[in-house]
């Protein structure tokens, strides 16, 4: 099976994915690859507006009927809004995770181009890599 | 490389998603655990089963071993075919295991047990079916599907021939009967109506694909999981265990205490079980938004961290009920508002008594 890769996105290795929105904030979700690893998703639990985040740190929590899995925010920033459609249909994470399944937006000092971030291609492979 | 049941090559055809399941190659999934478990809900769903160990015990005392290593009393099988579920205990009254026992004749019982416990199983029946003269044969041999859901019955019937088919749909709940090389079981572990089918293992590939024909859906262990805890069904290694009696893992009603002269492995541990208040096993609603999982722990309403009181041996997301349920273990004296701590967090959750679904319908208030 091969994964959706959008090439105009930047990745992680915890598999969320980044959007450089227009206004200089970045938007946040999990990867087609983590969606389908995790299985049907049952709850969604986001951040809260103008909540602070470090890079790295455990921000939301998606679960699945199977088990619970913490996304992790690609960057430092402050949360400016976050996906309320998830509460009552979690499923769309499953069914359109870049688009309807955003997770967040943050306002960063940081940009999507970040060195911490994988481009698609890296990501491709980075995948590639886990799986041997 | 774990083991593989008959059906592994069908399960990776089928675009299966397979995990270990104790030392077993077995699908998870076949692209979404929730639409199976609604085709078991409303129509029918097929699982395999045949990592489960079928054990065939006969001999002149078979009856009289029975009577002394099950906690159940195999007296109460009157009719050939019919079948019993039953723990087999230590003598300290932990649960080796739970299994379903068929009387196929006065000098034959068929048992299913677990997979995971298969090894500890066979040592423990060895152990004791020597001083009865009992042979004990695992089946190998035998692959079992399961079929379940309100037309699972119907679906099954048309792989029959004619005469049988009408065999086939008369049997009783918890009564099971050969037909041509299969035995066929109107038993299961979804709270659906339906079969489980034990046949040669050469068989099962094609029995399988007929069911698919039928329209019946495969399902993986994942849905098993979801439909047996709304079913209120415990689950080896999760709600009962080596560490706790049967009393106080909601199996009580399987344990005959009657006749008081029947002497079996664990009834003096479990009568001095009686006399203690002790926990019990009570099925747990959640009414927050949230997932309840294994090992939460279980506090009274307006408890703190401090007045632990009990803990989740099961959760999962029930897709009946849109809503969390588990299985918690908790002291007998709980109230039934209670609050689960979620990643550090508490959430209000209401004891209720499982089942929480029982052929397609919910029986517990979700308002």
């Amino acid at each position: 099976m091969s994964d959706n890769i959008p090439s105009d996105l930047k990745y992680t290795k915890s598999h969320e994915w980044v959007r450089q929105a227009q206004n200089g904030t970045i938007e946040i979700g999990i990867t087609d690859h983590a969606q389908s690893a995790l299985g049907d998703l049952v709850f969604v639990e986001v951040p809260d507006v103008g909540r602070a985040l470090k890079a790295g740190e455990a921000c939301a929590v998606v679960e699945s009927v199977k088990a619970a899995s913490d996304v992790y925010s690609p960057l430092a920033g402050k949360v400016v809004a976050h996906n309320e459609a998830l509460a009552g249909k979690p499923e769309l994470l499953n069914e359109d995770p870049y688009g309807a399944g955003w997770l967040f937006r943050l306002e960063t000092a940081a940009s999507a181009d970040a060195a911490s971030l994988m481009t698609a291609g890296a990501y491709e492979t980075f995948l590639a890599e886990e799986s041997k | 490389m774990g083991l593989k049941t008959p059906l592994y090559d069908t399960h990776v055809q089928q675009g299966a998603k397979i995990v270990d399941f104790g030392g077993w190659d077995m699908p998870l999934h076949y692209g979404s655990q929730i639409e199976e478990h609604h085709a078991v809900r409303r129509d029918a769903g097929m699982f395999d089963v045949s990592h489960m160990c079928i054990v065939d015990l006969s001999g002149g005392r078979v009856r009289e071993f029975l009577r002394l290593l099950l906690a159940n009393d195999v007296d109460r099988l009157k009719s050939f075919g019919k079948a019993l579920y039953s723990c087999m205990l230590l003598p300290g009254g932990g649960v080796i295991d739970d299994l379903i026992v068929y009387y196929m004749s006065d000098t034959w019982y068929r048992m299913v047990v677990n997979a995971g416990t298969r090894d500890k199983d066979l040592a423990w029946i060895h152990k004791h079916a020597g001083d009865f003269d009992v042979t004990v044969a695992p089946r190998k041999d035998l692959a079992m599907i399961a079929v379940q859901g309100p037309n699972a019955r119907r679906k099954t019937a048309a792989l029959l021939p004619p005469p049988q088919q009408v065999a086939v749909l008369e049997l009783k709940p918890f009564f099971g009967a050969p037909f041509g090389s299969w035995f066929v079981a109107r038993t299961g572990y979804t709270g659906e109506d339906g079969f489980e089918i034990m046949l040669p293992a050469a068989e099962a590939a094609d029995a399988w694909g007929r069911l698919l024909q039928q329209g019946v859906k495969p399902a993986g262990l994942g849905a098993r999981d979801t439909l047996r805890l709304e079913a209120g069904m415990n689950l080896y290694g999760n709600d009962m265990d080596e560490n706790f009696h049967p009393l106080e893992s909601g199996l009580g009603w399987t344990v005959a205490f009657e006749p008081k002269d029947r002497d079996f492995i664990g009834r003096e541990a479990l009568e001095r079980a009686q006399r203690e208040s002790g926990r019990e096993l009570v099925g747990l609603l959640l009414e927050d938004r949230g997932v309840l999982r294994s090992h939460q722990k279980v506090l009274s309403a307006g408890a703190t961290t401090a007045g632990l009181s009990g803990e989740v041996t099961s959760g999962t997301f029930s897709p009946t009920l849109n809503r969390s349920i588990a299985l918690a273990r908790v002291p007998k004296t709980s109230q039934p508002a209670v609050q689960v701590d979620i990643r550090g967090k508490l959430h209000a959750a209401r004891i209720v008594k499982p089942p929480f679904v029982r052929h397609g319908k919910a029986l517990i208030d979700i308002s």
